[in-house]
Parts: C-alpha cells; sequence; structure tokens
C-alpha cells in the first residue's frame, strides 16, 4: 500500500505460547474502522464475510455507547473462491443508494486478504465501471486481520485517506494546522487538543476527527453514516496548511505521506501526556503561530506543577503493570516513570518499533495472561476492561484506559494531554493509591504494622 | 462433510418452517443470501458460540486470526454458578505465517497447553473462515489430540462464512448429537430427570426457575448450555424428557435426542406467567406419562396456583402506573413473544412487534390472537422507527441492544431484553423483574429533562415535551 517501509529493529519476546489467552490484540480492520469513523458523513465497509462486521460493531458500541455505522460486503463461502470484487461493488452501489455518505472507507478482511485481492486494482475497476458515484469518496486500505493490530489498521487507515483524498495546494492559510490523531488520544483528548491549538489563533484540521462525531451526540433524524467528523472538503485542503502535527508512531508513515505530497512541514510528538511532553507542544505551537501562550494555559502549567508536587508520594517507586496497545502503552508507561513509579511489564500486543522506547523493566509482546504472571506483586494494573478478570484475581487495583472500555461511562471522553489532561489522569491513578494507603491504615493488615505510608503528613493527616 | 451437515440441518423435519416449504426451497436452506452493504447480524461461528460457551467448565480455543475473537470475547452475558474457565478466551491468533504453512500444528501445540495448564475436562476448537479456507482440518487435529492427551476435543465446525447465527446455533447442536451427547452415563438417574435445550442462563435466569423444578422435584439433569458443566451435557441422553427452548434454533437436537435415545420433548418457554404455568405443567404430565410418580402432577399445580396468584398480586401496583403506556418491542421472534401477554397482563399496551424472524404460523398466530389493529413489521429501518419513536407514537422501545440508540437518540426510554441484558426476566420473579425495569426506566425524572429546549432555542419544538409533562 505505502511506499514507506518502516523498519522494526529490535524484536521483543513473544510468550512462547500457541494459545493466546485472554487477547489483548485486536484486529487490523477494527482500527481503521475507527479512523473512519472520524470522517463525517463516512460509512465503513469491511470487505469480508458478515460476522467480522457484527462483532466489531459490537465492541465499539460497547465502548463509545454510541450507534456505529459500519457494513459489510457479506462474503460468503462461494464469493470467498471466486473473489470479492463482485461484493465489493454491489456493496459500494447498496450503500450510496441507501445512505449517501460522504465517504465509504473499505478495510479488507482475513477472509478476502487471504485469497489476496489486488485493491489498487479494484478501486481502478470500480470507478472505470461506476463513473456515476464519481461524486462519492472511496478510501481502500489493505489490513489483514492476520497482521499487525488495532493501531496498525488505525494507521493504514489515515495514510489510505491522505494517499487517496488530500491534494498539494500553490497558497498556505497561515493560521490552519493539520494534526494526525493516533488512535490513543480518546474524543476528549482530540476536543482538548483543540482547545489548546485554538487559543493560538489556529483553525486545527484533526484526521481523524473523534471528537465530532464519537463524543456524544443528538441527531435529528436517524442517520446510518458517521455524524460529524472531519469533512471530505477539509481533508482535501490540507495541502493548504501551514503545519502538520504527526502524534503518535502509528501516524508516522501518514505523517511522511501527507509530507511528501503537500510540502506542509510536519512535526512529530511520540506522547502529548506529562509536563515536559506539554511543554514540547505548546512550544511548538507557540512557534508556529508566532503568538504568546494564553494566560488559561500558563495556569494550567502552574497546576499541573503543583499537583506533581502533591502527588509524588503516591507514586514513588509503586510497581506497575502496564499493558495497552503500543502507542498509548508508550505514552502511559512515560508518564509513570515521570512520576517516579516502576514499570514492571510492558505488554504490547503487537510488535512495534515504539517498543523500543520504553523504560519497563519487561517489555513483552502478550496477552492478558502475561499481564495477570507478570504482574503478581504489583502496585497497579493499566489496561483495557478485558484486564478486569485477570486484575480481580490477582487482587491488584485495574485502571481502565484505552479500548474497549465498557464497563464505564464516558469511555471516549477521558482526557489525559495537555497540561489539564495529564493532571486529571495523574490524579485519578494517584487517588487509587491514596485511598489504598488510607483503607490500609483503617485496617491494619498483618504484615503492615504501622500501616501508614502518606509520607509524613502529605495525605493530610498529622502523622510525622 | 460440512456441506452435508449444513444439507441435513436444513432439511430438519422438526422445524415447522421448513415442513412447509418446497423441496427446492429446502435445498436453499433458511439462510437468506445476504445483500452486501446491507446486511447484519452475526456468523455462524458467533451462533455456535453463543450455544457451547455456556458450557463452563470446557476451555473454548478458536482457531483462526484475531478478529474472531479478539473483538468479541468476555462479552456474553451467560453465568455459572462454579467454573469461570468459559470467560477465558483462548485463540490461535493465526498469523500470516500460518496463513501460508497451514495452522495445524499451531493448533495441536494450543490444545495441548490448554489441557496441561488448565485441565478441563474437555476443548471445544472453533473453525473459523480464514483456517477453512486455507484446509487446516480441524477434525483430524482434534481426532489426533483427543488420542493423545486422553480428553474429548471437540471440532466446532461451523466457520462464520457458512452462513448466519441461527446456522450456526444448529451446527452447535449437531456437534453434540456427535461427538458429547451420550459419552457419560450419570452415576443415578431418577424418573423425573429432564434435560432443558436452548436457554443460556443470561443474567442468571435459570435460577429463577430451578428452585421451582427442584421444589416439585424434577431433577435437572443436563441443561444445554447454561450454567452448564460438560459431563452433564454428556449425559443428557438419560433424561426422560426434553424441553426445547428456543425452538428454532435448536429443534434438531430435541428430535434427534426422540429419535436415538427415544426422549420425548417439547416446546415451552420461561417468558410470562401463562407460558411458565404450561411449560411446568406440561415437563410434569409428559414425566408422568414416562413412569414418574403421579404426585408430581399435584406438586406441580401446587406450585403454579401459588406462584401465579403471587406474580399477579406483585404485579398488581405497576396496573395503574402502566395505563395507556404504549410499547414497541422489536425481538428475535417466538422466545419473547411470549413474554407479550405477561406484560398485557401487567396493562402494558403492545403496539406491534417485528416478525422478521417468525415463521408465517407465528404471523398467523399472533394475527388471531391480537387482531389486525396488531402491527407485525417484517423489515422496519431505522429511521422508520426513530420517526415512529421521535413522533411520540410509543412510550417506551423494548429491543436488543443493537438498536438501543435508534430509542435514546429519539429521547424515548428503551430497555434491552437480549442478550447483553443485566436483569433475569425468566420465570414468575422474572416478570416482576421486568415491570419493575419497565417501570423504572419510564418513571425516571431525566425524559423531561432531556427534552427541554437549549436556552437558545425559541421554544419547546416537540410534541413529545408535552407528553413528558
Ligand atoms: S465471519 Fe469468519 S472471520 Fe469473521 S468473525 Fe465470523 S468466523 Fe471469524
Amino acid at each position: 500500500m505505502s511506499h514507506i517501509q518502516r523498519t522494526t529493529g529490535q524484536r521483543f519476546p513473544n510468550a512462547a505460547k500457541a494459545a493466546s489467552t485472554n487477547p489483548l490484540k485486536m484486529s487490523q480492520p477494527l482500527g481503521a474502522a475507527l479512523a473512519y469513523l472520524g470522517v463525517d458523513r463516512c460509512l465503513p465497509l469491511f470487505h469480508g464475510s458478515q460476522g467480522c462486521t457484527a462483532f466489531g460493531l459490537v465492541l465499539l458500541v460497547r465502548h463509545f455507547r454510541e450507534a456505529i455505522p459500519l457494513q459489510t460486503t457479506a462474503m460468503d463461502q462461494v464469493s470467498t473462491i471466486l473473489g470479492g470484487y463482485d461484493n465489493l461493488e454491489q456493496a459500494l452501489r447498496t450503500i450510496v443508494e441507501r445512505n449517501n455518505p460522504a465517504m465509504i472507507g473499505v478495510a479488507t478482511t482475513g477472509v478476502t486478504e487471504t485469497k489476496g485481492e489486488d485493491m489498487g486494482g479494484q478501486y481502478s475497476l470500480f470507478r472505470q465501471r461506476n463513473p456515476d458515484l464519481a461524486g462519492t469518496a472511496l478510501v481502500f486500505a489493505n489490513t489483514p486481520d492476520f497482521a499487525g493490530g488495532f493501531e496498525e489498521g488505525f494507521g493504514k487507515a489515515v495514510t489510505a485517506i491522505v494517499e487517496r483524498l488530500v491534494e498539494p495546494s500553490p497558497t498556505t492559510v497561515k493560521t490552519q494546522l493539520n494534526v494526525l490523531a493516533g488512535s490513543h488520544l480518546s474524543p476528549g483528548d482530540v476536543e482538548e487538543l483543540r482547545d489548546i491549538i485554538e487559543s493560538f489563533g489556529l483553525s486545527p484540521i484533526f484526521l481523524p476527527d473523534l471528537s465530532l462525531s464519537m463524543s456524544g451526540r443528538q441527531p435529528s433524524d436517524f442517520t446510518a453514516t458517521s455524524l460529524g467528523g472531519v469533512t471530505v472538503e477539509q481533508i482535501r485542503s490540507m495541502g493548504a496548511s501551514v503545519a502538520t502535527l504527526v502524534i503518535g508512531e502509528h501516524m508516522r508513515i501518514a505523517g511522511a505521506a501527507l509530507e511528501l505530497k503537500t510540502d506542509v512541514p510536519s512535526h512529530f510528538f511520540s506522547r502529548l501526556t506529562g509536563l515536559e511532553a506539554s511543554d514540547r507542544l505548546i512550544r511548538t505551537l507557540a512557534e508556529i503561530s508566532g503568538r504568546p501562550v494564553a494566560a488559561k494555559l500558563r495556569r494550567q502549567r502552574e497546576s499541573l506543577v503543583d499537583g506533581m508536587l502533591d502527588g509524588h508520594f503516591f507514586y514513588s517507586r509503586k510497581r506497575i503493570a502496564v499493558a495497552l496497545e503500543p502507542d498509548l502503552l508508550y505514552a502511559v508507561t512515560s508518564f509513570l516513570a515521570d512520576m517516579g513509579a516502576e514499570v514492571v511489564a510492558a505488554v504490547s500486543p503487537t510488535q512495534n518499533a515504539v517498543l523500543e522506547k520504553l523504560k519497563a523493566a519487561t517489555v513483552m509482546v502478550g496477552d492478558h495472561s502475561d499481564v495477570e504472571t507478570l504482574a503478581r506483586d504489583a502496585d497497579l494494573i493499566v489496561s483495557n476492561s478485558h484486564g478486569r478478570q485477570g486484575a480481580a484475581r490477582l487482587g491488584v487495583p485495574l485502571h481502565r484506559m484505552g479500548l474497549p472500555m465498557f464497563d464505564r461511562l464516558g469511555a471516549g471522553l477521558k482526557v489525559s494531554v495537555g497540561y489539564r489532561g495529564t493532571r486529571e489522569l495523574m490524579f485519578e491513578i494517584g487517588n487509587l493509591f491514596l485511598s489504598r494507603e488510607m483503607d490500609h491504615d483503617a485496617h491494619p493488615t498483618p504484615h503492615g504494622g504501622d500501616g501508614h505510608a502518606c509520607g509524613g503528613g502529605s495525605c493530610g493527616c498529622s502523622a510525622v | 462433510m460440512l456441506q452435508d451437515k449444513i444439507q441435513d440441518v436444513f432439511n430438519e423435519p422438526g422445524c415447522a418452517a421448513n415442513q412447509a416449504k418446497s423441496a427446492k426451497e429446502k435445498k436453499k436452506g433458511c439462510t437468506k443470501s445476504l445483500k452486501p452493504g446491507a446486511a447484519a447480524g452475526g456468523c455462524a461461528y458467533d451462533g455456535a458460540m453463543i450455544v457451547l460457551q455456556p458450557i463452563a467448565d470446557a476451555a473454548h480455543l478458536v482457531h483462526g486470526p484475531i478478529a474472531c475473537l479478539g473483538n468479541a470475547w468476555d462479552n456474553r452475558g451467560t453465568r455459572s454458578s462454579g467454573s469461570q474457565l468459559y470467560r477465558t478466551g483462548f485463540t490461535t491468533d493465526l498469523s500470516e505465517l500460518d496463513v501460508i504453512g497451514g495452522g495445524e500444528k499451531k493448533l495441536y501445540r494450543a490444545i495441548k497447553e490448554i489441557v496441561q495448564q488448565y485441565d478441563p475436562p474437555a476443548v471445544f476448537v472453533y473453525q473459523t473462515c480464514v483456517p477453512a479456507m486455507t484446509g487446516d482440518d480441524i477434525g483430524a487435529v482434534c481426532k489426533f489430540a483427543a488420542k493423545k492427551l486422553g480428553k474429548p476435543v471437540i471440532p466446532v465446525d461451523a466457520p462464520g462464512f457458512v452462513g448466519s447465527k441461527n446456522l450456526g446455533n444448529k451446527l452447535a447442536g449437531e456437534t453434540l448429537l456427535d461427538h458429547v451427547i451420550g459419552t457419560v452415563e450419570p452415576e443415578y438417574t431418577t424418573p423425573t430427570d429432564v434435560c432443558i435445550v436452548g436457554e443460556y442462563n443470561l443474567a442468571g435466569e435459570l435460577w429463577l426457575v430451578k428452585p421451582l423444578l427442584d421444589e416439585i422435584g424434577i431433577r435437572l439433569l443436563s441443561c444445554i448450555s447454561g450454567d452448564g458443566r460438560y459431563n452433564e451435557v454428556a449425559q443428557a441422553h438419560r433424561a426422560r424428557v426434553t424441553m426445547m427452548v428456543c425452538s428454532q434454533a435448536l429443534v434438531n437436537v430435541g428430535r434427534k435426542m426422540e429419535e436415538r435415545y427415544g426422549i420425548p420433548y417439547f416446546e415451552g418457554s420461561f417468558y410470562g406467567v401463562s407460558d411458565m404455568s404450561d411449560t411446568l405443567r406440561t415437563m410434569a404430565r409428559m414425566l408422568v406419562e414416562r413412569g414418574a410418580d403421579k404426585g408430581l402432577i399435584d406438586r406441580a399445580e401446587g406450585v403454579i396456583a401459588r406462584e401465579e396468584s403471587r406474580v399477579w398480586r406483585r404485579l398488581e401496583p405497576y396496573r395503574p402506573r402502566f395505563d395507556g403506556k404504549r410499547v414497541l418491542l422489536f425481538t428475535g421472534g417466538v422466545k419473547s413473544w411470549s413474554m407479550v401477554s405477561a406484560l398485557e397482563g401487567a396493562g402494558l399496551t403492545i403496539l406491534g412487534t417485528s416478525t422478521k424472524k417468525s415463521t408465517p404460523q407465528d404471523k398467523e398466530r399472533i394475527k388471531k390472537m391480537k387482531g389486525d389493529e396488531f402491527h407485525q413489521w417484517d423489515d422496519l429501518k431505522p429511521r422508520e422507527i426513530y420517526k415512529m419513536l421521535a413522533e411520540d407514537k410509543a412510550d417506551i422501545m423494548m429491543s436488543g441492544g443493537r438498536s438501543q440508540f435508534i430509542s435514546l437518540k429519539a429521547k424515548v426510554p428503551w430497555l434491552d431484553i437480549n442478550q447483553e441484558r443485566h436483569h433475569a426476566y425468566a420465570g414468575y420473579d422474572g416478570i416482576v423483574n421486568l415491570c419493575e425495569e419497565i417501570d423504572k426506566t419510564l418513571s425516571n425524572p431525566i425524559w423531561r429533562q432531556v427534552r427541554l429546549p437549549a436556552p437558545w432555542e425559541p421554544a419547546p419544538a416537540r410534541s413529545l415535551l408535552a407528553a413528558a409533562e
């Protein structure tokens, strides 16, 4: 698909198991679907059997508590042998007739990739045979289930959108800024970033923009396409922006493709959680815009610094196991290390270049059962809702992040970027430690005689 | 092999819908051909999992790439009173190399690991689309593994692309008939041993029913498969009577158990007061016909009389509150259909129901009972439902989770009555639970608030507002 090849350096140990147990991994097409959902009036389409769509849909519905538009080319046993073009064409035509979306985002699946469909060829053939549908944007991404994972799929869809839709522009709009927003940014994070960027007098174009489609909408009619998100016109105009912020390792390829196509300079951010990481973002935005930092942000920074001083007692040397998609894993483990905690295990669902940068005692590619083994004497596990069974068995508290998060309200609206988001995340996790310590005070455990660990009055008590 | 099985399932004589079909129609089977770009619903593998996964002490291993399990584990509401192994998601997570080189060896290693580490009474291995395409022979691997490891290893050959969830239900039933039922003898039998087929103990529903069976003196020998244990399922052939719960999905199991072991079956339901009573009555009568003590019938009648008077007394407070409240009911066919009479008994007005999954006979039956006023929608589009709700044509919608947002976005109360629900609605207590849930949501104060115009909007825009005051 892409002309840029990522080189994977070091390989991290895979659990040597044949049976993945309580998987952490989710499939590539699912990631692609989420990326497509951040485009306005879009309908994602899985090129495969209907079951894959049903499962993906349920997972996203349970996480976002939103209606999720997602269709299927409904390949059956016969069409998988004969090839999928007919189903694809029929699906695209049906969707346009019924739902008239601005864009259809196609993601292949294991079923179509086993035989190997030439999506580039099929795109051309479809356009040739269906000139009447020229008004609908079409984006195809190759996302076999048996390679990569959720983040890779998300990245591939964004790359495919860039390659298909973005156009170079002879002029530059000085206040227009592109942001390639990776899947580790929640709709709430994107909203927060918009706020920060706008405070510099810049108008951001987020690709994708989940804050507009997945943060709780009240439509006036029922639509079978995404409601809100970045528009196809905005995507086409990204070539006129003054700069691009590329957020997350899995946005790198899309970022390179965008720069290559448009010559808009890009700035890469591996994470936006943490004081230093946020400082870098603010500095960059001040430089791009040539404007001073807003008073609101100055206050937020002060408040974060103060919070770190209050909170660090509870983080110091805490042993934490983290299992998340690679880029989120990097952001969270780095933040925890920033706060003085010890990441005893960092578990990723897939091999990824970003793993090389992780600061953790053990880094591995594995599943929730590996987390269960590695987190035996941890103070905390940070993972998605699927971590709940293992955490409960170990009696270790679980802080939920990432996707799916089906047993919490507002999963998509959590904010953990920028000064304010970092502060929220820090308080939330810090409070888990704090409440544990307070509990232990109330009911001294057999091995904790003196019991008090607030670090000399830091919890508000008068211990000396 | 699989093709023969599928054809066999389609020829099911116990299926009422099938008997009405011509030979040619039968050949086509009951799966409607799906329309690309306008299809919804789970695959056959999904359907097989629904039936088998409630067998709680067995390991359930999915042979395929990550999509089939990774996106979909720990998402079902079936409960177990003992072993929780069924909640552990196992998959071979096939990679590109396995797709090219074949995944059979990896599958064997996975089975071996599971047996060594968890020592379950059996391992179910689910085939999925990709390895079915590349030709992995899970039947052979399972046979080999069973011999090597000395444990039942059961191939569930229902890859997603062969058809719908419903077909998957049936193929899972066939799997049990071929590999499980009849392989274990119970320690002892009694003349009141029954087997229940098609009850999955969602939200713990079976536990609202079982105490009544115990009280009457009926022994639940085997449940397929709610709160199930492998060995209990394997003993099903010693039941005296089989009850089929969701008749269409697993009718093949009931009929073949009759054919093979001479166990008579009946179709019953635990939903709704009269259906529940009928079920207990029929079960007791059939057991007595097969030689159980006649006192069973009296005990059943005693329990029924007590429970019925109790349930009506408990529903009484809801009647004035439900008066004039209109319900849109969208369910997966017959099963929840029996709720209708109970809801009406509690004072609700059912406007209509979807009949997408009902047979022509079902539809006739509904028409006879309810008259022409009652709507039967075959294929109502989400948009049309939304419009009905937004125009204040109903006070509450009851449906599965997939359509919840149609109702919620129209700011109309909604209640989950499908798979993922958190409350148990079976039995006499269940119907009271259901009414309590309906009442809770109908009387919640948010409905008035969420319909208020925003401060920047001129005046109440919708008739709904008035209705809510
Ligand atoms: S349709 Fe096939 S590939 Fe998709 S989830 Fe079902 S079994 Fe898996």
